[in-house]
């Protein structure tokens, strides 16, 4: 599908309305993460608004691609893009993490419509993606799966058992998408366990390495374009990504990977996304 | 005396009894699996052999998927088949997988309530020269735990063969415990065998214990009530290959009668078959239970039979387990 300029447009703003929901839904909440949700906004609108094949009124449609969210932690921004998709009602984001809630604090298959697969343990999902992709293939289906990966989980041996997988059976119908913030819960990756040089080791793999701004939706629009033309390999979309995006305060810092903002700082943030950090004057002032 | 709904096979009790391993029943029913329903996929890590996948793999290629040595890329790889309409069996020694994967059986396949088939290998000390390494003797206790999981351990290799094949039949997460070494042919084509549903073996009238095993081994705990019979002392032996979910009539029913409780099994004593009848004893009829098992210790290498006498898991073993019950009863 082609992205002119008036959408590419509207999904820029779609993202940065992401942005304020997510931050709105967090402080709900009063638990949660913060730094990779805003980090994300762009990717997921890309994939829900644009890059999918999907039906929010037919979450089981079995020719739909298929999103697998490996970080599961980073929940609130998958779900504020499912129900602004249609996937269920905004209203509805207010539930995060409560008792009763279809908003798990990490998503879980089959509580929440379009959430593909549970996560949260991490390093599982591209081994999840790959069976999905398999399913695809013994089915005859054209069905593509995509799945967000954070860089942190690359620690885990799961994800590297996965990686030779995809390539030894050939799943060019899946795709990773890694959000290399550079950021885990201890501090960022390169001084709690260094995953330089990443792209080298997936190359090392066979795998089809792309990078590109995580923020910029034509250039993850277009490397998935690319990931579908190549058919010899698995391609990874590496998407350098700033955690926190879009909120001073947050921005590259790790402190921000596993907490919410209480109500003051949420005020803050809010103020920050609308008015593009003080760039321009909103009208909320 | 045997009993006759069971329609054992008829060797069961001779001096040589027909010998076949549960892991070639294991290999047989896949296949027959495969045939059925073509959503049949099989996966194994590098044991392809060894856990009898090989006939599968060679009938099915386009089915069967070679995961390497890797246990937790298993377990997700087949959730997320289990997830898109296919029945992932996938195969390891039960030391590694569900041993080593737990976790990833537990959230992608047991949470997620995907249509995975994990079948445990080389489970039990009969494994023999391996080493306790390869012996898994926790496997049943870590898998019943998990909410949403069923757990089977067919007694004999014909009983193996219809534990697989039902399994592909019934929705949801089912693992199933198989073994090594070739073992007695207890049943026959025609003996029942349902999940779920326990059967009993034998009964002496008048039986005034009740044994209770899964596996293998239950041919020992058949050979110690008719040694029992013998002394004058009538016991019944239930197949409970189900632990999970528990035929709770039928064992609340006949322990009612028999008045005390002999679990056997080749795993740890605690979280066990033993341990699930000991939870649904203590609920609804606290009787004397005695526990023939792995006394909180691990294996060691050497033969099987040599392993089952060492560790307290042989016939006398068992008749000396019915007789101290009975003195608590």
């Amino acid at each position: 599908m082609s992205l002119h300029e008036g959408k590419l447009k509207h999904l820029e703003e779609q993202a940065m309305k992401i942005r304020e929901l997510v931050i709105e839904e967090l402080v709900e909440a009063g638990s949660g993460h913060s730094a990779g949700p805003l980090g994300t906004a762009e990717i997921f609108t890309a994939f829900y608004f644009h890059i999918l094949h999907h039906d929010p009124k037919r979450p089981d449609w079995a020719e739909r691609d298929r999103l697998v969210l490996s970080n599961g932690h980073i929940c609130p921004v998958q779900y504020v893009a499912l129900a602004c998709a249609g996937y269920f009602p905004v209203d509805e984001l207010k539930t995060l993490r409560k008792l009763g809630s279809r908003l798990q604090g990490h998503p879980h298959r089959g509580s929440l419509p379009g959430v593909e697969t549970t996560s949260g343990p991490l390093g599982s999902g591209l081994a999840q993606a790959c069976g999905m992709a398999l399913a695809a293939r013994l089915d005859g289906k054209k069905s593509r799966v995509f799945c967000i990966t954070s860089d942190g989980e690359h620690e885990e041996g799961n994800h590297w058992e996965a990686v030779m997988f995809a390539k030894r059976h050939r799943l060019n119908n899946c795709t990773v998408v890694v959000d290399r913030n550079n950021i885990q819960i201890d501090g960022n990756t390169e001084e709690v366990m260094p995953l330089e040089p990443f792209a080298e080791k997936y190359r090392a793999f066979g795998w089809n390495v792309l990078e590109i701004d995580g923020h910029n939706i034509r250039e993850l629009v277009d490397a998935c374009h690319e990931a579908e033309a190549t058919y010899e390999a698995p391609s990874v979309i590496i998407a350098h990504t700033i955690p926190g995006k879009g909120v001073s305060f947050m921005e590259g810092n790790y402190l921000w990977h596993g907490k919410p903002p209480t109500k003051e700082e949420a005020k803050r943030a809010l103020a920050d996304l609308r008015t593009l950090k003080g760039k321009i004057r909103s009208e909320h002032e | 005396m045997i009993a006759s709904k069971a329609k054992l096979n008829k060797k069961a009790f001779a001096d040589a009894p027909d010998m076949k391993a549960t892991r070639d029943g294991y290999g047989e029913g896949l296949v027959r699996a495969g045939e059925e329903n073509k959503n049949v996929v099989a996966l194994c890590a590098d044991l392809t052999e060894s856990t009898r996948t090989e006939g599968f793999a060679k009938k099915f290629p386009e089915r069967f998927f070679e995961c390497g040595v890797a246990e937790q890329g298993m377990a997700t790889i087949a959730a997320g088949l289990g997830i898109s309409g296919k029945i992932p069996f996938i195969a390891s020694y039960a030391t590694f997988s569900p041993g080593r994967n737990w976790e990833q059986i537990r959230t992608t396949i047991a949470y997620n309530d995907s249509n995975v088939k994990i079948a445990g290998h080389h489970a039990g000390i009969s494994v023999g020269p391996d080493g306790a390494t390869h012996q898994a003797i926790e496997d049943i206790a870590t898998m019943r735990v998990m909410a949403n999981m069923r757990v089977i351990v067919p007694c004999d290799a014909i009983e193996a063969r219809k534990a697989t094949m039902q399994a592909a039949k019934i929705w949801g997460p089912c693992y199933l415990r198989f073994s090594r070494e070739k073992t007695a042919v207890m049943t026959s084509e025609e003996s029942p065998f349902t999940i779920g549903k326990a059967e009993i073996f034998f009964q002496a009238p008048g039986s005034r214990a009740l044994i209770i095993g899964c596996g293998p081994l239950l041919h020992n705990a058949l050979l110690a009530a008719l040694e029992l019979k013998k002394e004058g002392v009538p016991v019944s032996v239930l197949n409970c290959h189900t632990v999970k979910p528990l035929d709770e009539k039928t064992i609340l029913t006949l322990a009612k009668k028999c008045g005390a409780v002999v679990t056997v099994e080749e795993h740890q004593v605690m979280g066990g078959l033993g341990g699930a009848i000991a939870e649904l004893l203590a609920t609804h009829l606290p009787i004397p239970m005695e526990f023939i098992g792995m006394q909180d210790t691990f294996g060691e290498s050497g033969p099987p039979a040599e392993l089952w006498k060492k560790y307290g898991m042989d016939v006398p073993d068992i008749v000396k387990a019915v007789k101290k019950v009975l003195r608590r009863r």
